[in-house]
């Protein structure tokens, strides 16, 4: 009934669909089987894309020629550059999301995409063969024959989801869990683990009195994710979110439901993430705290759903329901559905090697919260990486991986298969050392030519960031050259309080002033704006960017250059740990489980001391 | 791998010429063998681990000196391997002569932190001190370095972890308002990264000036004497020798074709260069000027500027301190043959920082000596004080400076917190390499413990 495939994808979320485009856009053949058609690319959580750290993510999906950050560009009900007031590193971009558009649109890119087949059904076993895998077996019953496996299987893996007292399997709420793959891999010698997370209720928005709360416009200016030209709303028509807070009273009825918390019982075993953790574990851990803020946030164009981001919890519907009636505008609510918390397998990611493969079975790739991240962004990212590299490992291709230096993706896949995680991974820009590299406005310039160079952005896409980097090479010249006399420039200096110039300046000095934006420039210096006229926004930018922080990304560039010496150091594979005595028991049992392909990724392995790899350097004769 | 692991290897493993005795420690397989053929009292092959031994030295039927041998058996040694440590007395002259024998019996001579890494490689030494383990790695690109090893010493490395702790802590707010600015999150304060910065800058500040006493401590502090023909040179140095007979001893220097006289005084060692010039230029050629005199301080750290008292001018004093001035070296004014002259010299010459001495009637000679070991540590000579006498550590504090200088410098521009929180991250990127690696997770867990994030 199947053909055989190059690359079979199980499980049709945020990375498995992801990880089909990419393999199938590189000229896979590419089978997609899910539970459920309909609830493809599902945002399970809230509907929202991007934020800080994470939307610097999409951009560089996009710039490697994935889906999510065109999706989630078509689908946005409102945008936001979240932190505008600090450095250009900082900028992230946010979409709030029509929730149903999304899932639709990605479908449809799938559907548009050749070589991707659907089918509808479970993922019971993989097919594994002297160590490497090569297809599965469903739930019907199917031997399908594949090259490459991506596993992407979201909270799913035996899934629990409890509400107060009450415990479902499942894996989002009213869908099954998935059953067997887990088992499977113990049995073949995968070490497994429990997470947990958590999701808020869904409430009637006919229900509440947006009067008592602060509104939160979308921006004027929408940027998006993608650096193609995607079709996205008028600025004036975007949706509004509202922000509002908890209070004592929500606080008290809130500890009445903590004696039949699964969380405070103890039948929650998993670990959740600190940085998103439930109301009542905010209220318990911070009781000192007064307020907590809480976003609520529409669900799409043409529905009165609401998600009230900050309300994430486990306790019983009927405390749910009765806290939240003593929020400020929610006195009258009502619920769609109360919220919940679900555990869920993951398998530690140590377990993987940079392209996602596992160490154990080779052909096998795993992707999202099967490793033990959070987050749509960082699921996506891991099925475009996993995708990639299940295709070219199908097809005999060298592996494409990124470094810490070059993306946020390079750190995700980093941390996790070295340092591993005890929560839900997420991203946070401090967690990049290269951050003031790693900006959005630079994803394309960065990236685009990599994922072209492998045939997966295409021509297109690849001419564009080009004329953007030369664009921005002949700005920059231009405005380093650019001599200003202090007439043209002083009674603008004046208005803004910026002291004025006595002698002649290049246009690129006075950009180095803090509170001078090349923007303003243009429209106070007749001679720039000729200057710079035929030039895109997009070139403008980045020149702007790249010479106001020159000494910084300089600074950066510096720290990466020291790091790549020890990066530079390959261990051998066949290099002896159990030969180096000096070595302490703790890092040589890690060496030998993560096997490090240079000292660079030794010394980020958690539980490694300095002092090991310092030994590892003297060992490997340097 | 290594290379030479199975050799056997020598150095001294005291400072150089410093103190009573000095100890010379043979490690590898070899080294009781060879401790053994210059121990003609006894048999060292069938001594016990962990003994001493007193008696003389013989090579090639010449007594070197009475020493004590003390015998250690790897692998319970600081090595691992066998380990002879010979104690001799304090002069550099026998302990050249003994390791001289030791490498002639079969010995190389070892490469700075040669023990250390053996050591380590060996599984002896506590590694969870990441310093020890460092200052080998360090000790490797150190050429000029002695062949033992260079601890830091006092509370170098805890003052600094405190100061990181302190930063990291900074740091986490700092990205506190970064990465959760969406959300009602308190700000850092920006008052307490001044006063912060401050001690960080200060203490950092102190360390880097210790650097220089440390060094003169390790390797000795190198004077020229200069001065004209007849100022006394060779009788003020015969003075400084008399009073200093602990060390005293000609060697023919294996890294300058120069003589060397050494001193101590008060701890502090003084290499006295070219001192056969001196010799020289006193008592037979006469024409030399005090242009030429000055090339023999090029190499000097320290250079005394010995004059008449009684014939030189004023002028001619001028010249002499623009000229050290234009080298820019640190220098001492001593005016010899005060017994010449009734008027106080600072008075004569119109200057307050001049010594008098008589070095014939060895007249205050120890005001001078005071004047060195001060001109050397600015008067700290506590060499129990936390000092800084690793290059690379040195190296890293400077860069820690640059970016405490940086951070300053963004906070007074009020720029960006995400660049105040890039040079924040050198900073702790640079104190790392002293005290450890810094990972994020210090900061998320320093976040996440006392803040409530997230929606």
């Amino acid at each position: 009934m199947f053909p055989e495939y190059d690359v079979i994808v199980a499980g049709a979320g945020h990375a498995g669909s992801e990880a089909a485009a990419a393999a199938a856009n590189l000229g896979s053949k590419v089978l997609l089987i899910t539970m459920n058609m309909q609830t493809i690319a599902q945002m399970s959580c809230n509907p929202a894309m991007g934020g800080i750290a994470k939307g610097q993510i999409v951009r560089e999906i996009d710039a490697l020629g994935g889906y999510s950050g065109i999706v989630s560009d078509k689908s946005m009900i409102q945008f936001r550059m979240l932190n505008k007031s600090k450095g250009p590193a900082m900028w992230s971009p946010r979409t709030q999301n029509d929730r149903m558009l999304f899932a639709s649109t990605w479908r449809q890119m799938l559907e548009e995409t050749p070589n991707v087949d659907f089918y509808q059904d479970t993922v019971k076993q993989i097919i594994v063969e002297e160590g490497v895998c090569k297809g599965v077996i469903t739930g019907l019953g199917h031997h399908i024959a594949s090259k490459s496996v991506v596993i992407t299987s979201g909270t799913f893996l035996n899934g629990v989801i409890h509400i107060g007292e009450k415990q479902l399997g499942g894996g989002r709420i009213s869908e099954s869990a998935a059953t067997g793959i887990t088992e499977q891999l113990v049995s073949l010698g995968f070490e497994s683990d429990r997470l947990k997370t958590g999701t808020p209720a869904r409430i009637d928005g006919r229900s509440l009195d947006y009067s008592k709360m602060e509104k939160q416009d979308g921006d004027e200016e929408i940027v998006g994710f993608s650096f193609m030209d995607v079709d996205k709303p008028k600025a004036d028509s975007q949706r509004e979110c509202w922000i509002t807070y908890t209070n004592q009273e929500v606080h008290d009825i809130l500890k009445t439901g903590f004696d039949q918390s699964p969380m405070y019982q103890g039948r929650i075993q998993g670990v959740g993430p600190r940085y998103c953790p439930s109301i009542e574990d905010k209220i318990n851990r911070f009781a000192e705290r007064e307020r907590h803020q809480l976003f609520v946030e529409p669900e799409g164009w043409n529905t009165v759903e609401i998600y009230v981001n900050g309300f994430s919890s486990s306790l019983p519907e009927e405390v749910q329901l009765a806290a939240m009636r003593k929020v400020p505008g929610f006195e009258n609510c009502r619920m769609f559905r109360p919220g919940y918390a679900i555990e869920y397998d993951f398998f530690p990611p140590t377990q993987l090697t940079y392209t996602l493969e596992t160490k154990l079975i080779s052909n096998l790739f795993f992707a999202g919260q099967i490793n033990g991240t959070t987050g749509y962004e960082e699921a996506a990212c891991q099925g475009l990486m996993a995708g990639i590299n299940a295709h070219q490992k199908a097809h005999g291709k060298e592996p494409f991986t990124l470094s810490r230096s070059e993306a946020y993706i390079g750190v995700l896949i980093d941390d996790l298969i070295n340092k591993g995680t005890d929560e839900p991974y997420r991203m946070f820009t401090s967690r990049a050392e290269f951050r003031t590299l790693l900006r959005q406005d630079n994803a394309d310039l960065r990236l685009t030519e990599k994922s072209y160079n492998i045939g997966l952005a295409k021509e297109d896409r690849y001419l564009k960031m080009v004329s953007k980097r030369e664009q921005t090479e002949r700005v920059k010249e231009i405005l380093l050259q650019l001599p200003i006399e202090p007439i043209e420039v002083n009674m603008f200096l004046n208005e803004i309080g910026s002291s004025p110039i006595t002698e002649k300046y290049r246009a690129a000095k006075l950009l180095l002033r803090p509170n001078i934006e090349l923007a303003d420039l243009i429209t106070a210096v007749p001679k720039i704006k000729e200057a710079l006229i035929e030039y895109s926004a997009d070139a403008l930018e980045q020149a702007s960017i790249q010479l106001k922080y020159e000494s910084y990304i300089e600074k950066e560039k510096e720290l990466v250059d020291k790091m790549s010496q020890l990066e530079n150091q390959i261990i051998p594979d066949s290099f002896d740990y159990n030969k180096v005595p000096a070595l302490s028991n703790e890092s040589r049992s890690k060496f030998l489980k993560i096997r490090p392909r240079t000292l660079g990724q030794a010394s980020r392995i958690s539980g490694v001391n300095p002092s090991d790899v310092q030994i590892l350097l003297v060992y490997m004769g340097r | 791998m290594l290379q030479h692991i199975h050799d056997t290897i020598i150095a001294m493993a005291t400072p150089p010429g410093v103190g009573a005795i000095g100890v010379l420690r043979l490690s590898g397989k070899d080294a009781i063998v060879i401790a053994d053929k210059l121990f003609p009292h006894k048999d060292l092959t069938v001594a016990k681990t962990h003994t001493l031994h007193v008696g003389w030295l013989m090579h090639n039927g010449v007594p070197l000196d009475e020493v004590v041998v003390s015998i250690f058996k790897g692998p319970r040694s600081y090595t691992g391997e066998n380990v002879v440590e010979i104690s001799c007395h304090g002069s550099v002259f026998i302990q050249q002569k003994v390791m001289d024998a030791c490498v002639e019996l079969g010995a190389r001579v070892a490469k700075p932190g040669e023990y250390t890494q053996r050591a380590f490689l060996n599984g002896k030494l506590d590694l969870t001190q990441a310093e020890a383990v460092a200052d080998v790695i360090a000790s490797n690109t150190e050429a000029s370095h002695q062949a033992s090893l260079n601890q830091m010493r006092g509370g170098f490395s805890s003052i600094l972890k405190q100061l990181r702790e302190e930063l990291i802590k900074f740091s986490a707010l700092i990205e506190l308002e970064l990465d959760f600015a969406m959300e009602d999150v308190e700000f850092a304060d920006r008052t307490q990264l001044q006063n912060l910065l401050l001690t960080l800058h200060a203490t950092t500040k102190q360390l880097i000036d210790s650097f220089r006493l440390g060094n003169v401590i390790k390797n000795g502090v190198e004077v020229a004497i200069i001065g004209k023909p007849n100022a006394g040179k060779s009788t003020l140095l015969n003075a400084l020798l008399n009073e200093n007979r602990a060390i005293v001893s000609d060697i023919a220097g294996t890294t300058r074709d120069t003589v060397e006289e050494v001193l101590n005084i008060n701890g502090i060692l003084f290499r006295l260069v070219d001192t056969a010039g001196i010799r020289q230029s006193d008592d037979a050629i006469e024409s030399i000027g005090v242009e030429k005199s000055f090339e023999k301080m090029r190499q000097a750290n320290l250079v005394i500027y010995l004059f008449d008292a009684l014939t030189e001018t004023r002028e001619e004093l001028a010249d002499a301190i623009a000229m050290l001035q234009k080298d820019k070296k640190q220098f001492l004014l001593v005016a010899n043959k005060m017994d010449t002259i009734y008027q106080p010299i600072n008075e004569k010459m119109r200057r307050d920082d001049i010594i008098g001495i008589s070095a014939r009637n060895k007249e205050a000679i120890e005001r001078l000596e005071n004047a060195m070991v001060t001109a050397v540590t600015n008067g700290d000579v506590n060499t129990e004080s936390t000092l800084v006498t690793n290059a690379r550590h040195l190296s890293a504090l400077n860069e820690v400076m640059k970016s405490l200088n940086d951070i300053q410098a963004g906070i007074n521009n009020q720029i960006a917190s995400d660049f105040i929180a890039l040079d924040i991250r050198r900073c702790l990127h640079y104190l790392g390499e002293i005290t450890g690696t810094i990972t994020n997770e210090d900061q998320l867990d320093f976040i996440f413990s006392k803040f409530c994030i997230g929606k």
